[in-house]
């Protein structure tokens, strides 16, 4: 089963832009998402991810073909539920998929405090009917 | 014989087998998919059964049947002609230049960088979909038909498989270095991070150029893949992190890469105008001879970097970057004051001569930008370090 773990611009416990942690902690946040994804990898869990550039640099896209094509710049919405990026994994079970949720919300921060970040867990539909 | 020098013998072979059949039969898209198969049979088959006394007779012999089969269903020959014309193939001269009509032939104009690398690397490389489709992180049926798309369009043209006339030649040559230099590029970005999966592309790359002719600038592109990528065991750190150049542990540097580029360069050099790619060479192996970043020969690369085109603002920046190593940073951020270039590199620069000069807060501010304007998660990644570590410098 196919699962989607997302991440928004809500801020876990410390929302402490990051240039502005110290060093080390920087460096141990980033340590701990390469050793997961190594993990999952190796694992055979993780499908593939993409981190996502910031909302500010999005482009907007309306076209019904019969009033002017309108192309703005950004997406600013009222919440910060705005997707950041995301994993896909492929899990026995919904429940090892939490689990790997987990360990993402769990990446450390200021302090080594895990950030507590909330990841949304969604099954990506199949594409065909099953047999 | 082990599958890794098997493998390596049905990459070398690939392009000959080709371009055996393409000649042969007149069909390039055909011979393309009649070779993979081919290759896949011989993956299967060598290592069970050993490796035949003339493996590209071999494969030559497989890629014929299966394109005469592929004729066979479409046409129904009669089967006695093919058999005779399969008996015939092995005597097929292989042209000297055949490899040279293959790389023309995948770079070709009427294509889209994408699917000229696509393309390249699976008929010249002999790299399956599969892999092709790994190393750009798309799933294998995408690859596949930006691969066929590419050979249909190639055919559309009605480009047949010959050399193209001398005066044409020069300028599709120059179309193969840029597909080169891309592949070679996406390879080297690719090396950080958590993409340590991706094929090696730098290194198929390398083994491409390697093909090309033995013109001066040809040689200059191979000698910047080979003197750029002999940094690379320097690149990252223990956790996949970006290494920058002047904090990179130099002894780590691939000596013999360094050594073959430098002797490339050296054979090339004397042209009478270098081009882009022996200058980019030239100022590589500088670097590679430097014992460290402040004992790097500046005012040389400065004076290289002005033989490019210096309308190109990437151009303008790293000459920049080479005065300011000379004059100090207050003179790299003038010359770089009215500049624009899209991505993250000119603020990266900026941050960093405003960190070299002191200018805490405008460095800081800079590293911020760059960042957000940052397309590679490695470099962010980096760029987010260094402010973090310059706000708490004590």
């Amino acid at each position: 089963m196919k699962y989607l773990l997302i991440v928004d611009y809500r801020p876990g416990v410390d929302d402490t832009p990051m240039e502005q942690w110290k060093p080390a902690e920087v460096q141990a946040h980033m340590d701990y998402y390469q050793a997961l994804n190594k993990q999952l990898l190796e694992n055979g869990e993780l499908v593939g991810g993409f981190a996502l550039r910031p909302p500010d640099t999005a482009k907007t896209v309306t076209s019904d073909g019969r009033t002017p094509d309108v192309v703005t710049d950004g997406i600013y919405p009222e919440t910060k539920e705005i997707l950041a990026g995301f994993q896909t994994v492929d899990v026995e079970s919904e429940e090892r998929a939490i689990e790997i949720a987990k360990l993402v919300s769990q990446v450390p921060g200021p302090g080594g405090v895990p950030l507590g970040q909330p990841i949304v867990v969604r099954q990506v539909m199949h594409e065909f009917a099953e047999e | 014989m082990s599958d890794a020098t098997i493998e390596d013998l049905l990459r070398t072979n690939a392009p000959q087998v080709l371009a055996v059949l393409a000649r042969r039969y007149g069909d390039f898209a055909a011979a393309e998919d009649a070779t993979q198969e081919a290759l896949i049979a011989a993956a299967k088959h060598w290592p069970a059964d050993g490796v035949p006394d003339n493996p590209r007779g071999w494969l030559i012999q497989t890629g014929a049947r299966k394109l005469l089969d592929q004729i066979r269903n479409e046409q129904a020959r009669r089967r006695r002609e093919d058999l005779a014309a399969v008996n015939d193939l092995p005597g097929v001269p292989v042209q000297h230049d055949d490899t040279l009509t293959l790389l023309l032939m995948c770079c070709h104009p009427a294509l889209t960088p994408a699917s000229a690398i696509a393309l390249t690397l699976r008929a010249v490389g002999g790299l399956s979909t599969a892999e092709i489709a790994r190393a750009f992180l798309v799933p294998e049926t995408t690859m596949g038909q930006r691969i066929s798309r590419a050979k249909q369009r190639v055919k559309d043209t009605g480009a047949v498989f010959a050399e193209p006339a001398a005066e044409e030649r020069e300028a599709r040559l120059r179309q193969v270095r840029h597909v080169l230099y891309l592949i070679f590029n996406e390879g080297y970005a690719a090396s950080t991070g958590t993409a340590v999966h991706r094929a090696d592309l730098a290194a198929e790359a390398i083994r491409l150029a390697r093909l090309l002719p033995p013109d001066a600038e040809s040689g200059g592109l191979l000698a910047l893949m080979l003197l750029t990528d002999a940094r690379r065991p320097a690149r990252t750190d223990a956790s996949g992190g970006l290494v920058p150049l002047d904090e990179q542990d130099r002894s780590r540097w691939d000596r013999a890469r360094i050594a073959e580029g430098t002797a490339l360069l050296n054979r090339v050099a004397g042209t009478a105008a270098p081009g882009e790619y022996q200058v980019q060479a030239a100022i590589a192996a500088l670097h590679d001879r430097a014992p460290t970043a402040e004992d790097t020969d500046w005012p040389q690369i400065e004076a290289l970097y002005s033989m490019l085109d210096d309308t190109n603002p990437v151009v303008a920046l790293n000459r920049a970057i080479a005065a300011a190593m000379i004059h100090g940073p207050q003179h790299g951020l003038d010359l770089i004051a009215g500049l624009t270039l899209p991505g993250h590199r000119l603020a990266a620069a900026r941050a960093h001569l405003h960190e070299r000069a002191g200018h805490r807060d405008a460095a800081l501010a800079h590293y911020k930008q760059a960042a957000e304007l940052a397309t590679s998660i490695a470099e962010r990644d980096y760029l987010i370090l260094r402010a973090s570590r310059l706000r708490h410098q004590n």
